[in-house]
């Protein structure tokens, strides 16, 4: 395989996670919530992701675990957040603390005996890519054909997600209470219910984004397996400007970091590892800089204008 | 039948003491339950887990080897929250802070005679700390640049760069391929007090008191507080609000970084893998459960650097994972959070029907 197309094989398998997850949290930030969770729902999808396949050996009981764990991790954010009323900063922040400590206590108590009760350093089944024998080799080409079917329909999500919220009358609706939760009650739309509901679906996408990562990318378990993902999504949403047809390019930019960064490494560079290893945490800084400048250049606002309010009839 | 919440005129004083106490209890429930799914006596890991943070004078000085760099963390963390800025960076200022202060007790030696090392290793750790808080409340207050992400990816380039230091540059080359840095000499080394338990208590003590001081007493910490409430408010009464962010910031930044000079120039005595263990990130729920009041934060540290020892602690006892420390930190948060709606609001059940209320 050429250098070119291993980079690009890499870097649309580095995206999945990362695009499912920002998919999610666009869906839930535009909602009105900001969930600051991602990284410990991703921790803890990874997590529960592996131990299902470990001891089920099915990948597909797999995923539904992931999301039914995303779920709740979700659904305790939408709780605090909107019944509550707690800052949402703060319980993001909680879930990310809780779900990082709760995911590191379970790995190392939910493994098999003979393994002294962890997790890390096993392997089990993982979703393998559908690389047809004839067409992998194909320069550039062949990285489009050699992903898992998670990955095939992540992208696919993309315009879907897109058509959803810009093309549908619920899309319309679920925007409406993310920029103006007032109006959207008046309009008779159930501002409380739909924040809810998209917090919580945010989550299952962001609990799969997680999964992909020990079931695909990373196969197994290890308590750095996000690697500060989930906090990359929170900037990936920035960048996208809450438009789910943007992700794709934040999700690749990220890849390709990820993919360098791996290539370099292999090919025994003089740049010291942890220089190297700096580099996705500088991209998001710069990335935010521009974008954020560009946006005020242009007067452009992305973000739903009640992003982090809560919402209450009674304060009127 | 139908619950309403009745927004409070005053914040309700018996709330803001009884939400955290209960919330401590639920997350004793929360967690004993955990411990049953998992085959422990939650009564059994309870007792250890305090036997071992408070029961003797050994336990003792680790819980507050643990709880300065806490407070330190938690006092720094809290001025930003004050402004509603919000600072998770404080790891990479406590790293950071670590990194200068090691820099110059290792490298500065023969220009700084007798205990002016100390200083000089302190006084640096602030600095660095503060410089490296400031950059993200200049990105915040020149081009509106979102600070929650800038000062959580400068944790990660600010480890990433401890690290290279330890595992290169400054690796002791007698230490038999050890990652760390070669030990300071004595003249930087912070006085104990008794076990591992180090002068720095006293600094974050009086810290503690200064800073209440600060914004209770003195113009610039009402000024704090009017840009925390609303900066167009600060704006229409002439408060410099873009320089009052990037001051308050730099000092929340200094005071993490006066806490990673302690923990390198009182515990390890070099740089070395251990420093940024997660304080900077406990140090957001210790700023959040003293609601911000400075002189809660010694007593929320304490608390939670022994439930960070009792988690050590029963890993050595039960075998349990020392994680299930950090597990309870999370356990505990959460009822807060659902508490703090009880602060601002009164809970009323009207019995009869909403229309017939209003009409009444």
């Amino acid at each position: 395989m050429d250098l070119l197309t291993s980079i690009l094989t890499i870097t649309i398998r580095a995206g999945t996670s990362l695009t499912l997850a920002t998919i999610g949290e666009i869906l839930t930030e535009r909602s009105g919530i900001l969930n600051l969770g991602v990284e410990g729902i991703m921790l803890l999808g990874a997590l529960s992701a592996f131990a299902t396949v470990f001891y089920s050996h099915s990948i597909l009981l797999a995923l539904l675990v992931a999301m039914a764990v995303g779920a709740l991790m979700a659904l305790l954010h939408a709780f605090l957040t909107t019944t509550m009323r707690a800052n949402q900063v703060v319980s993001g922040l909680s879930i990310t603390l809780f779900g990082t400590g709760f995911a590191s206590f379970l790995g190392q108590r939910l493994g098999p005996a003979t393994n002294n009760f962890r997790l890390v350093g096993l392997r089990a089944e993982r979703i393998t890519p559908l690389a047809p024998a004839g067409l992998k080799d194909i320069p550039i080409l062949g990285a489009l054909v050699q992903q898992d079917l998670l990955t095939y329909l992540t992208y696919l999500l993309i315009p879907l997600a897109w058509f959803f919220l810009y093309k549908t009358r619920p899309g319309l609706w679920l925007r409406s209470v993310g920029e103006d939760p007032q109006t959207a009650d008046a309009m008779g739309i159930d501002v409380v219910r739909t924040r809810y509901r998209y917090t919580v679906l945010g989550g299952i996408l962001i609990a799969l984004g997680g999964a992909h990562l020990s079931l695909s990318y990373t196969p197994g378990w290890s308590e750095n397996i996000t690697g500060g993902r989930g906090w990359i999504v929170i900037a990936l949403v920035i960048f996208s400007m809450w438009n789910p047809a943007r992700a794709i390019w934040g999700a690749l930019l990220f890849g390709g970091i990820n993919a360098v960064q791996f290539r370099l490494q292999a090919s025994g560079t003089n740049i010291p590892a942890n220089f190297l290893n700096m580099m996705p945490y500088i991209g998001t800084i710069l990335v935010l800089v521009v974008m954020t400048w560009w946006e005020a250049l242009s007067k452009r606002v992305g973000a739903p204008a009640a992003l982090g309010t809560s919402y209450m009839r009674e304060d009127k | 039948m139908r619950i309403v919440f009745e927004k409070r005129k005053t914040t309700s004083v018996a709330a803001m003491v009884l939400v955290p106490v209960v919330s401590f209890l639920v997350s004793l429930v929360l967690t004993a339950i955990l411990l049953l799914v998992f085959g422990a006596d939650p009564l059994k890991t309870f007792a250890a887990m305090a036997a071992g943070a408070f029961g003797n004078i050994h336990g003792f000085s680790e819980t507050l080897v643990k709880s300065i760099p806490l407070m330190l963390t938690g006092l720094g963390v809290g001025i930003a929250f004050r402004l509603k800025f919000w600072n998770i960076g404080a790891e990479g200022q406590l790293t950071l802070g670590g990194v200068a202060a090691a820099g110059i007790a290792l490298f500065m030696e023969p220009f700084l005679p007798g205990r002016s090392l100390l200083w000089a290793a302190v006084l640096g750790g602030m600095l660095a700390g503060a410089l490296w808080a400031g950059i993200s409340a200049l990105l915040k207050t020149s081009l509106k640049v979102d600070e929650t992400l800038v000062t959580l990816m400068m944790n990660y380039i600010a480890i990433l760069y401890s690290e290279y230091l330890y595992y290169g540059p400054w690796r002791d080359p007698k230490g038999y391929g050890f990652p760390g840095s070669r030990m300071f000499s004595e003249a930087a080394w912070l006085p104990r007090l008794f076990g591992r338990a180090h002068a720095g208590l006293w600094v974050a003590l009086i810290l503690a008191v200064v800073l209440w001081i600060v914004f209770k007493r003195t113009r610039w910490g009402f000024e704090l507080q009017i840009i925390g409430a609303s900066q167009k408010a600060a704006r229409y009464q002439g408060i410099a609000v873009e320089r009052n962010i990037v001051l308050a910031i730099m000092l929340s930044g200094a005071i993490c970084g006066l806490a990673g000079a302690f923990e390198v120039t009182g515990i390890s005595h070099r740089l070395q893998q251990g420093l940024s263990i997660g304080y900077g990130y406990t140090a957001i729920i210790v700023a959040w459960m003293s609601q911000l009041n400075p002189l809660a934060v010694p007593f929320v540290a304490l608390a939670l650097g022994g439930l960070a020892v009792g988690g050590d602690q029963i890993q050595f006892v039960m075998g349990l994972p020392a994680a299930m420390g950090v597990v309870m930190q999370g356990l505990i948060l959460f009822p807060m959070l659902a508490g703090s709606l009880f602060t601002e609001y009164r809970v009323k059940v009207l019995r009869r029907e909403p229309a017939a209320a209003c009409t009444a």
